[in-house]
């Protein structure tokens, strides 16, 4: 099954009497989180009395409201006409950035932990978790994983889970996704930056905890920042919102002990560029469209 | 004015009504569990429904004051020890400087509340004073109270209310059985009819796993329904390409036991949720202890709305003793 801008009508329905749940489709894919993303924005900009949050996912989308403001089918109504004019809109675009990622791959920190959740908690207890990702995508090894993990950008296509975590989703065909299960039952430690893979998803944990997907490396710069020491967190304390796009960069242990030491001095900024989020050329031609998007992120300052 | 904490309990947060606007990035709205509860205890000290107090899990702090300073505690059924006297709860409570003020063992519910004139005075961040302490964020430095923290108390804003109790009629019951109202929704199209008969016809308990995030019940399982996995959703009958959840939502990893969550939630996952506890008995929720014998009551929407006015309608009067 390949990707299309095509899908039928989403599904509406209510997490209680507070939740408004819009599902645009149950399978991952580029028009469903575009949908879901911009159907978000356009209620955002609405700034209805009553809408008190506003959460695109994945795929679906989720709506707080306080129904003593506003009436639950009121809201319905209200995003139906959203999800029809994002429908409608031939242009399937949106204006972004492109942050670069540096990650240490293989890192100390995180093989720890996979080494202390192995019996009763993974797959293939008798390897690593890059091992097992390079196996059930059959690919060569490790290494291998690690080349297709970072060469492709991804696109942030949910920002939740705890504070300022991303899921991110691979703009590749969905014959070139990575997929990697979940771990089997989840753990009880996951180092902070930890990048971890489960399902199609990438994410970036921001913070130490529970956690189920494969650890592959550690990002070497914050992504939540609670106490806005740096530049990059002066308006908000989470770095990523959806639509986002990420370039991983692989670094070296040197290079990662140099990116900590500017973020310890509170020098640190992420490189990035605004581009444009273009779904129809990323379904039609993903490698002609992401080279030039890693061409705007070359041609940004450091 | 301060609190100096000589032993925290098994868990005690600074609380607040919570801070809503945030989920979409991932951060809770947190606040009090059992938001009623907290509101009289404010209510008794002459606070606002929006000043944060200390919520306690199952066993309370030790603490003494440095000044003379009005207290309440409310909610859970625990005896409220002044110098090792016990006094009432749900009632106003005028403590000397140097006085310390403990708690007895829990004879019903699982968190209670302790109010003081002037409100707990940490810095609100992102509008609120509510510890979310995986993000190390609000309360008091973004954690659960230690021993030796010295947790401040602000300034009286309002006159103390000539009531000096709660009546009975107004305070909850903690019983060791629980009915829910749900509404039916989400992904409950993935169950099937045998599996939704289940979760609202059959009995499920509450286990010792429950805490501010979500509350675990075993009981009979749940069964899906058989479907090719779409793309990205993982290889469980359970799994959904990970969605945002609506706060009292109701997930069964793997079939087995369900899970509701609450007040600090994880804002999204990849469990498909298949109801969720109406707003008006979030509270209700949040005062079951473990083992609490718990039916889940399927209501329309109408029927959920009616509740949550007669909830309004509970707190209006107590705000209007």
């Amino acid at each position: 099954m390949t990707e299309t801008l095509y899908l039928p009508t989403a599904r509406y329905t209510w997490g209680g009497d507070e939740f408004l749940f819009v599902e645009f489709d149950e399978a991952m894919n580029l028009t469903a989180n575009y949908l879901a993303t911009t159907v978000a924005q356009g209620l955002t900009a609405l700034d209805l009395d009553g809408v008190v949050d506003v959460c695109p996912a994945n795929a679906s989308l989720l709506v707080r409201f306080d129904p003593d403001v506003i009436k639950a089918e009121d809201l319905k109504r209200r995003t139906q006409e959203l999800e029809g004019q994002a429908r409608e809109s031939t242009q399937y675009t949106a204006e972004t950035r492109i942050i670069e990622v540096p990650v240490w791959y293989q890192d100390p920190y995180t093989a720890e932990v996979v080494a202390r959740f192995r019996e009763g908690y993974h797959q293939d207890p008798s390897g690593t978790d890059l091992d097992y990702a390079a196996k059930v995508n059959g690919l060569a090894d490790a290494a291998e994983f690690i080349r297709r993990h970072h060469e492709s950008p991804w696109l942030v296509s949910m920002v939740g889970f705890v504070a300022g975590l991303p899921f991110m989703y691979q703009l590749v065909p969905r014959d070139r996704q990575l997929e990697v299960p979940k771990y089997l039952s989840p753990r009880t430690d996951t180092p902070p930056l930890t990048v971890g893979h489960g399902g199609c998803f990438a994410c970036i944990y921001s913070v130490r905890g529970a956690g189920g997907y494969q650890m592959f490396g550690i990002a070497a710069a914050p992504i939540y920042d609670p106490e806005q020491h740096l530049h990059d967190f002066r308006d908000f304390l989470i770095l990523f919102r959806p639509g986002d796009l990420v370039k991983f960069r692989p670094v070296d242990e040197a290079e990662y002990r140099s990116i900590q030491q500017q973020v310890e001095e509170g020098t640190w900024r992420y490189k990035q560029a605004p581009v444009t989020l273009d779904v129809e050329a990323a379904l039609a031609d993903p490698d002609s469209y992401n080279r030039t998007l890693l061409e705007a992120l070359d041609g940004a300052d450091d | 004015m301060a609190l100096t904490i000589e032993q925290p309990g098994l868990l005690t947060t600074v609380q607040d009504q919570g801070r809503i606007g945030y989920y979409h990035v991932g951060i809770p709205q947190g606040g009090a569990m059992d938001q009623e509860s907290a509101q009289a205890a404010n209510k008794l000290v002459g606070n606002t429904a929006a000043e944060a107090v200390l919520e306690c899990t199952y066993t309370g702090p030790v603490l003494t004051v440095d000044a003379p300073t009005t207290i309440a505690v409310t909610g859970a059924d625990v005896p409220v020890l002044v110098n090792g006297e016990e006094h009432p709860a749900w009632r106003r409570l005028e403590l000397a400087a140097g006085d310390t003020l403990k708690f007895g063992v829990l004879r019903g519910g699982a968190r209670f509340y302790l109010a003081v004139r002037g409100g707990i005075a940490v810095p609100e961040v992102l509008g609120s004073r509510s510890t979310y302490a995986i993000g190390r964020l609000g309360g008091l430095d973004g954690r659960k109270l230690e021993a030796g923290d010295v947790v401040p108390v602000g300034e009286p804003t309002g006159l103390l209310p000539e009531v000096e109790e709660i009546p009975e009629r107004l305070r909850p019951a903690f019983s060791r059985s629980l009915e829910l109202r749900i509404m039916w929704g989400l992904y409950d199209h993935l169950l099937t009819d045998e599996g939704r008969r289940r979760l609202v016809e059959e009995e499920w308990k509450l286990t010792p796993v429950a805490d501010r995030m979500g509350l675990r019940f075993e009981g009979p399982g749940v069964e899906w329904i058989q479907r090719r996995q779409p793309f990205g959703a993982g290889s469980d009958p359970s799994n959904i390409v990970d969605a945002g959840y609506a706060v009292g939502s109701i997930q069964v990893p793997g079939g087995t036991q369900p899970i509701v969550l609450h007040r600090d939630a994880v804002s999204g996952g990849g469990y498909a949720m298949v109801g969720t506890v109406i707003s008006a008995d979030m509270d209700l929720l949040a005062r079951a202890a473990p083992g609490t014998v718990t039916r889940f009551r399927a209501v329309s929407m109408d029927e959920a709305l009616q509740a949550r006015r007669e909830r309004t309608e509970r707190l209006e009067e107590i705000w209007a003793l």
